[in-house]
């Protein structure tokens, strides 16, 4: 009797945490979705969106022919920091100009817009885009969404606001396929840059380093006085970001091009030579590294902790947030060994094919793309126009060298920021570096690296 | 209705009906679940056979292919051997401490209500809250930098404790399933309670009388009698640690050294569109967990059924 007791209980207790945990687990997930569903209608950034539900659906069907009404819906993963200030900037904007359209912010959080991208697949598969959504310019669109037939060329939009006179045009290539211009770029940051801390270099008696050899010299110099990290890193894809910044470095812009458009193997010696010295860089990293976001490693280099830091240039919207002085508190230049190319990636918006309003979603665009949009945008958010006439005044020290240097260099596109490789060969690139983060082992790194070519390339 | 009901045999008539609303009232919540639950299983499975890369579907079949890739990925290598490692860490770890705190509680120490909610306690919590606390708590920093637990273990004088967590190559991922532990063990407590409870007192007396010491009493007598609950204690922890994915996530982001199959399912979804690959995950995990849960429920059920 009492044994059947304790299997009843058993039983019981079984059923009921496999019955919670499957219901637990589902309900999450489902949680999880229309969670993230409802911040992105009911977003706190904008506060008149709130009341746009109700009217949303049934101005639907009106929009099309009432250019100055209805609503739009915009998605991104600018939730937080300078990027959500930038982007209510331009909402900001987008209200003068036209102040009719309602602006839904459907921004969706999460590391690097993987969690937005998430949410915005499953939206699509279901044929319920929104207008119009952020994504990094080049491979990281055409691969995935041009691909799937799911957003509109622009160029009527180009050449109406006459656009291909004022954005670089080593950058319209990247964000077209067949000639049609698939998305209006919003902002340029630049990946290849050294940060550092000119206290920790004074002290040491290092020059800040021009090429890959004197950067590992000055490091083992830092490590032979004591520091045990010269080199501050954060989580696996600062270590992807690290890895092609290094790979730029040793085998310059063209083989580095040559990479993803095949002209260069990625079984040729070059590579092998540049994931050898990306290996002997990652010796003079942090072994915490898996447990940092950037911003901790950019803090270690302001706290004098370690003395580089190899990071995109939102590392210095993080170090002007904290109230650090540009020449004083830090110090940059381009990766050693890649002075005088700018290695960029950018944040653009897109036209959804079938957008529920097409209209407002091509109002915004206009916006985005004007001198007045990117104006406010850029400033809050750290970055340089993608337009080369903007108002200079506006920019910190920082910035307007990064728009000298975009005017001049050579410029080449960023791997882990979407520009060169589309989503699926970056994954591929991600497990490997990841893989190899753990056995170090060069040349499992470089076979692996050929198979995701020949995947995905 | 009510004439035809007047003829037939009330008692029987009644019966029926009454199935027959249980059926109506059944069958909404049996319909969602065919079709959210088995549909989407055989769905998932369709679409792990098939060649399904990027966003749009493609159901080309390709028979075996996902899984023989899988076979061959060293990622799913890692998944595989870091489960291994966070199962049995986890699993033994809740055993072990949930028995001790069972054992201790059923000693009738005074205030028992208050230390029995009080072990119960993290499981309210959810696993993405307990990963944020215990990646603080396990801040991997060394030197100047020191942290969390680490830090304690430095004021403490208990230096030789001091490291570096989640961030320890190889064995990274039994850090992980210490949070876990410390979620889980009070359940586990409460079932091991729930069971100590069930042990007649004359069973222990009689083993004393016998001489048996008190380890004895426990070793032979009571663990014996407790087997059952901790089968199902296993079952229940072991299908946990196979779906973990928040408390990884949480704690140690999205990196390779500390994946599972289920954040590796995740990525390759959703940041590398692999959908076919993503599925193949999938139907591992559900085999895994089914491979555990079902010869569990079916020997009980039919237990139950000889009872």
């Amino acid at each position: 009797m009492r044994n059947r007791m304790l299997k009843l209980m058993s039983l019981f207790a079984a059923l009921a945490l496999v019955a919670s945990a499957c219901g637990g687990s589902s309900g999450g997930d489902a949680g999880d979705e229309s969670g993230s569903d409802s911040t992105a209608v009911g977003s706190d950034d904008t506060t008149d969106d709130t009341t746009d539900d109700t009217t949303d659906d049934t101005t639907d069907d009106t929009t099309d022919e009432e250019t100055a009404g209805g609503s739009v819906e915009v998605f991104s993963w600018w939730t937080g920091g300078g990027e959500a200030a930038g982007l209510d900037a331009m909402i900001e904007v987008f209200g003068s100009t036209d102040p009719g359209i309602t602006f839904e912010n459907s921004a969706v959080a999460g590391g690097a817009g993987t969690n937005a991208r998430a949410v915005l697949a499953s939206r699509l598969q279901a044929g319920d885009p929104p207008d119009s959504w952020q994504g990094h310019a080049g491979q990281e669109l055409i691969g995935t969404y041009v691909a799937a037939d799911q957003i509109e060329p622009l160029n009527f939009l180009y050449d109406e606001q006459g656009w291909l006179d004022v954005m670089p045009e080593t950058l319209i290539p990247l964000i077209s396929k067949d000639g049609n211009i698939y998305s209006v770029p919003v902002n340029i940051h630049r990946a290849n840059v050294l940060w550092s801390n000119p206290t920790v270099l004074s002290d040491a008696g290092i020059e800040m380093p021009t090429s890959l050899d004197e950067f590992i010299a000055a490091m083992e110099t830092l490590k032979s006085g004591g520091m045990d990290a010269p080199l501050a890193m954060g989580e696996q894809w600062t270590s992807l970001h690290l890895m092609e910044t290094i790979m730029l470095a040793s085998m310059g812009p063209d083989s580095w091009n040559g990479l993803w458009d095949g002209s260069v193997a990625w079984d040729s010696a070059e590579v092998t030579k540049a994931l050898e010295d990306y290996n002997t860089v990652l010796g003079y990293t942090n072994s915490d590294s898996s447990s940092l976001s950037w911003q901790d490693a950019g803090q270690l280099v302001l706290d004098g902790n370690a003395a580089f830091n190899i990071m995109g240039d939102w590392q210095e919207g993080f170090f002007r947030e904290l109230g650090k002085e540009p020449g004083t508190d830090y110090v940059w230049s381009a990766t050693p060994g890649s002075d005088g190319v700018f290695q960029f990636l950018s944040d653009s918006f897109v036209l959804a094919k079938g957008a529920p309003n097409r209209d407002a979603a091509i109002a915004w665009l206009t916006v985005a793309g004007s001198n007045q949009g990117q104006d406010a945008f850029n400033p809050v958010k750290g970055s340089i126009p993608a337009r080369n006439d903007a108002d200079r005044s506006l920019y910190g020290e920082y910035l307007l060298s990064a728009m000298d240097d975009w005017a001049s260099n050579t410029v080449v596109g960023s791997l882990t920021h979407g520009v060169v490789a589309n989503d699926s060969w970056k994954s591929e690139i991600d497990s490997a570096v990841g893989l190899f983060l753990i056995d170090k082992d060069v040349a499992n790194l470089q076979t692996a690296l050929v198979a995701a070519h020949a995947a995905n390339g | 209705m009510t004439t035809t009901a007047g003829k037939a045999p009330i008692r029987r008539k009644a019966f029926s009906m009454e199935k027959w609303w249980g059926l109506v009232w059944v069958m909404p919540s049996l319909i969602a679940v065919m079709l959210f639950v088995y549909g989407f299983i055989g769905w998932t499975a369709r679409v792990s056979m098939s060649a399904w890369k990027g966003l749009l579907p493609n159901y080309d079949f390709v028979g075996d292919d996902n899984f023989v890739a899988l076979s061959k990925d060293p990622r799913f290598d890692i998944d595989i051997k870091n489960t291994a490692i966070f199962t049995f860490v986890f699993v033994l770890g809740c055993l072990i401490i949930g028995f001790l705190l069972a054992v201790l509680l059923d000693k009738g120490i005074r205030g028992e209500g208050f230390y029995r909610t009080l072990f119960l306690f993290p499981m309210a919590i959810s696993f993405i809250v307990t990963g944020v606390v215990w990646r603080w708590l396990m801040n991997p920093a060394q030197g100047d930098r020191l942290s969390g637990l680490n830090l304690l273990f430095d004021k403490l004088g208990l230096d030789f404790l001091i490291n570096s967590w989640h961030a320890t190559p190889e064995w990274g991922i039994a850090a992980v399933a210490l949070p876990a532990v410390w979620q889980m063990s009070g359940y586990t407590m409460a079932l091991y309670l729930a069971g100590l409870r069930a042990v007649p007192e004359t069973l222990r007396e009689a083993a004393r009388v016998d001489g048996a010491s008190e380890y004895q009493v426990y070793r032979m007598v009571i663990i014996p009698l407790l087997r059952p609950i901790t089968l199902s204690a296993i079952i229940i922890l072991g299908h946990i640690s196979l779906k973990v994915f928040d408390l990884i996530i949480a704690l140690a982001g999205k990196q390779v050294a500390l994946d599972v199959p289920s954040t590796y399912m995740w990525t390759t979804t959703f940041d590398g569109y692999f959908f076919n690959r993503g599925a193949a995950i999938g139907i591992v995990l559900l085999m895994s967990v089914a491979v555990l849960v079902i010869p569990y429920l079916w020997y009980t059920l039919r237990q139950e059924r000889d009872l």
